[in-house]
């Protein structure tokens, strides 16, 4: 397969099972570029942190990184039309027979199962970004007790948690948090 | 992004009311997909077919794309500078705080009772500890709602 229809695909099934919001989709555009041996972990929580402090939508972000690293500009745009591609499909489709989708009993039930499904994966999510920024290695491993000095990374540890309690207890705005991160990681850690 | 899609539409260009706006809201959500274009392709093709949607998703897409293109050509010349890649260090410790706070707050909504609370358990621990699809996750919380569903109509029959 080419390069271009191999990102096509790839990112059509991320948009078609992604539900939850951008967070949520995370943890498919991990493993799904896992899958396919286009890019690392490390790389991933990069695109991440890119994604964060550019405007739009994370699925979108991520589909240009991604088609960019593997395969161009070119690339960009093949995961990108595949990431949207099936909304179209879907919103269309049900557009011409809204009344039946609003009053399907069976959809509720369906969607009352996959929100906290995704609230299960946002945090997912989580133990994948730590893996390659506060720690060096997996969330869940001895090395975290026996080896603690070694395996925490000290100041993004520290940003993470005054991020934490900034954001949940003085309500910060997420964004200036996340800038205000940076240039501390700017002059401090590099 | 809802609230300012909710503005333009309804008070800055007046393409649909309040009740229109909040039924393709919630068509939206329930759909799969990037939140914002859904609603872009909902609202565009209320207004103009095929085309109205085509060029809504064009809008809510290229700043995504083209800002990620320009940092990506720009890093490419400063990948190792030290301050950039300092920067990515502090972000990425970040964003792993707000996804995780994000996941709290959605949490604090949506997990209402022992059944949600199972669904998200589980889907957590398929996807971290057992490397299981996050397909196979979505799939098996609309199978439980549906499940659920089907077990409390039939109790609140047999009553």
């Amino acid at each position: 397969m080419t390069p271009f229809a191999n990102l096509f695909l790839i990112f059509f099934r991320i948009g078609l099972f992604s539900f939850g919001g951008g967070y949520a989709m995370l943890p498919l555009i991990f493993q799904s570029i896992q899958e396919f041996g286009i890019m690392t972990a490390a790389e991933f929580s990069r695109l991440v942190a890119l994604s964060q402090v550019t405007p739009g939508p994370i699925a979108v972000n991520a589909a240009t990184y991604v088609g960019y690293n593997y395969a161009g500009v070119t690339g960009a745009a093949a995961a990108t039309v595949g990431v949207t591609l099936p909304s179209f499909l879907l919103v269309l489709a049900v557009l011409q027979f809204i009344r039946k989708f609003e009053e399907s009993k069976a959809m509720t039930a369906v969607m009352k199962g996959i929100r906290p499904a995704a609230v299960g994966l946002i945090a997912a999510a989580v133990i994948m970004l730590a893996e390659t920024s506060i720690l060096d290695g997996p969330v869940f491993s001895v090395r975290l007790i026996t080896d603690a000095a070694e395996y925490i990374n000290l100041l993004p540890c520290a940003i993470f948690l005054g991020t934490i309690i900034l954001a949940g207890k003085f309500k910060a705005d997420p964004i200036l948090l996340t800038v205000v991160a940076g240039v501390i990681g700017a002059l401090v850690i590099r | 992004m809802l609230p300012l899609i909710r503005k333009a539409v309804i008070e800055e260009k007046n393409w649909m009311t309040e009740e229109e706006i909040t039924d393709c809201f919630s068509i939206a959500q329930s759909l799969p997909g990037v939140l914002a274009v859904n609603v872009a392709i909902y609202v565009g093709a209320k207004k103009k077919a095929l085309i109205g949607s085509v060029a809504a998703v064009l809008g809510v897409t290229l700043p995504a794309f083209v800002s990620i293109l320009a940092v990506l050509l720009f890093l490419g010349r400063i990948e190792d500078n030290l301050y950039v890649l300092g920067a990515f260090e502090g972000v990425k410790a970040a964003s792993a705080a707000l996804i995780l706070f994000a996941a709290w707050k959605m949490g604090q909504q949506i997990l209402k009772g022992k059944l949600e609370y199972f669904i998200a358990a589980v889907s957590f621990i398929a996807v971290v500890f057992a490397g299981i699809s996050a397909i196979w996750v979505i799939v098996f919380g609309g199978l439980a709602g549906l499940a659920a569903s089907r077990w409390q109509h039939r109790k609140g029959g047999a009553e």
